[in-house]
């Protein structure tokens, strides 16, 4: 493996350390963790139960070095609730929300990226003003919103759809479709925005390089010039934003599974939030980030293979 | 020449008008939202707060311009309320992270031994998903507006660091700042008086879409019941509260919804026409 791939792949390590320690101090710095942790109605030897059992007596970092080493063995903590282990929770709500974000992921670039090309193309005509004001609309109207408006508009009055619910695409795939596409759209409005900006502003870019115009003096046709000349080299900011945008689907994900009762992560979050069941948030904070890491290392990697001249 | 003569005020208003309509246009409905929440008491509300269980989940009438919510609230009075919340937390997270996000990219853009330990804390903290930082923050230490504005503050803080940070790594090789430094000036001057400037107008671009991230994010955590106590009257807990009834009563969702994209959008628009305005180059880079 050539060494500043392992490079980029070391260096994801101090930020996972970070992220773990933020996590870490999270439960610390809002007061006493053993009293969270037994949750409202403890009484005060639970709570010292609670302290005894889990070592919270002890030094501070002795603790974070003890809880980090189960965090790399995969123990993300036990569920207050239920008293299972977070990670089985997780893995039990996986399904949905994988899909669910697959599915917006894809269904965003396929609408976004030719319409940033076709702003770019038509840059300062009103095509290029209607792409941009939908792209600042789809910005600003909050997920929920978007989610009501969409059940009100195409589940109810029009009853295109079902109002809520999940179906998996294993129990029976045409009515995994029905389900999911409104929880597609809603999710997808936040992130067609951002990737049409990003494709606007960085094919609008190369448009002026002189291969274009070469390009164009040798009498390539326009939509070859654009979508292989121009979004070809305009691909690596936008697959960035794609990229980081994943944390901003994260935050979606929940909003939307909770507005169509999908029971995935999301739900996950919000039963957790009404039990005050702290683990679970603390485990899907952990998950979340190494998700979002990962991601975000696999799509630096893949811009070396795909470009030679990025080097890290 | 002097039939032409205007003030330099109208000279701007002309031509900001001409150049940026859309960001015109949301400056003037900011400012009307603005003015709407300030005023609030005199806008033909009642008591946002006021429960009437008889006249519970009415359409609306001329009592009740919007209807009434499932506690026999008024929907006009409470959305006209509501706005102060979204003003208060939006304004006040974009205040405090570009204060913190300042002295942080600074101290890290200048300080070449902190710089690395800085940026992969802030780089941890991007990792995180705001909303559920946010969340746990807000189920930790209980539900209250303080709170819930520290919450969406803190992970606001690294874009901000970033921004200030690229400033100040491009204005050090300035020669200016280089010549400043050989004649013994100060690091808190050079600060000051040379880095500050050069890093206000991105910082006022940021600043707008921090604002309308933290409107959007205040309205989300009070929607997933950890955010503004139910007690305050915002939009993010009428939507809440609206959505059990949502197939009788829309307008208890309707409005509020209405309100807050409209609000968000305005400031987005605003902040559009300003980046175009005051910093293209480090807008676009960012």
């Amino acid at each position: 493996m050539p060494l500043f791939i392992l490079q980029r792949i070391l260096s994801t390590l101090p930020v996972m350390g970070f992220v773990a320690l933020i996590v870490f101090l999270l439960l610390r710095i809002s007061g006493d963790p053993a009293a969270i942790l037994a949750g409202d109605t403890a009484s005060l030897e639970q709570v010292e139960k609670v302290r005894q059992s889990l070592g919270l007596d002890r030094p501070v970092a002795v603790q974070f070095f003890e809880w980090f080493g189960r965090l790399l063995r995969g123990d993300l903590g036990t569920s207050l609730f239920t008293g299972l282990p977070v990670a089985t929770l997780i893995g039990q709500r996986l399904e949905p929300t994988m899909f669910l974000a697959t599915t917006t992921i894809l269904f965003s670039i396929t609408v976004a990226v030719p319409l940033g090309v076709l702003a770019a193309w038509k840059a300062g005509t009103w095509v290029d003003r209607l792409v941009m004001l939908l792209a600042v609309v789809g910005f600003s109207v909050p997920v929920f919103v978007m989610g009501y408006f969409l059940i009100f508009g195409l589940a109810i009055s029009m009853r295109w759809f079902p109002v809520q619910g999940y179906v998996s695409p294993f129990v029976d795939f045409s009515r995994f479709v029905n389900t999911i596409t409104l929880p597609t759209l809603t999710l997808s409005c936040i992130y067609v925005a951002l990737i049409a900006r990003i494709t606007r502003a960085s094919v609008l870019e190369v448009l002026n390089e002189d291969y274009i115009r070469t390009a164009r003096a040798k009498g390539q046709i326009e939509k070859k010039v654009l979508f292989k000349h121009a979004l070809k080299n305009a691909a690596v900011p936008i697959v960035t934003v794609i990229g980081l945008g994943v944390a901003l689907l994260i935050g979606g994900v929940v909003v939307t599974e909770s507005v169509f009762n999908i029971p995935g992560l999301g739900r996950l979050v919000v039963d957790a939030i009404t039990r005050r069941d702290y683990p679970i948030i603390q485990g899907l904070i952990l998950f979340f980030a190494f998700v979002y890491i990962m991601l975000n290392l696999l799509i630096d990697i893949a811009y070396t293979l795909v470009d030679p001249r990025i080097r890290y | 020449m002097s039939a032409a003569i205007t003030s330099p005020f109208q000279e701007f208003r002309r031509t900001a008008v001409a150049r940026y309509p859309l960001a015109a246009l949301g400056a003037v409905l900011l400012i009307a939202i603005v003015m709407a929440a300030l005023l609030a008491p005199f806008m033909g509300t009642i008591d946002p707060t006021a429960l009437n269980p008889s006249n519970r989940l009415k359409p609306p009438t001329a009592q009740n311009w919007l209807g009434t919510d499932q506690f026999g609230r008024d929907v006009w009075s409470r959305l006209v309320y509501g706005a102060r919340v979204s003003l208060i937390v939006g304004s006040l997270v974009a205040l405090f992270s570009i204060g913190l996000g300042l002295i942080i990219g600074m101290v890290a853009g200048y300080i070449r031994w902190l710089d690395a330990i800085v940026m992969r804390m802030m780089d941890g903290l991007m990792a995180i998903p705001g909303i559920l930082l946010a969340i746990a923050m807000v189920s930790l230490s209980g539900a209250s507006i303080t709170t819930v504005i520290i919450a969406i503050t803190i992970p606001e803080i690294p874009r901000v660091v970033r921004l200030v940070r690229a400033v100040v790594l491009s204005v050090r090789e300035e020669p200016y700042v280089e010549s400043a430094i050989s004649i013994g000036t100060p690091l808190p001057k050079i600060l000051f008086r040379h880095v500050l400037p050069n890093c206000i107008p991105p910082l006022i671009v940021q600043a707008t879409y921090i604002c309308a991230s933290a409107m959007l994010t205040e309205a989300i955590l009070s929607f997933l019941g950890a955010g503004t106590p139910p007690i305050i009257p915002s939009w993010g807990n009428m939507i809440a509260e609206g959505r059990i009834f949502f197939q009788i009563a829309p307008w208890n969702i309707l409005w509020p919804g209405i309100g807050l994209s409209l609000t968000i959008l305005a400031v987005n628009v605003l902040g559009d026409g300003l980046r175009d305005r005051l910093d293209p180059k480090i807008a676009k880079r960012m």
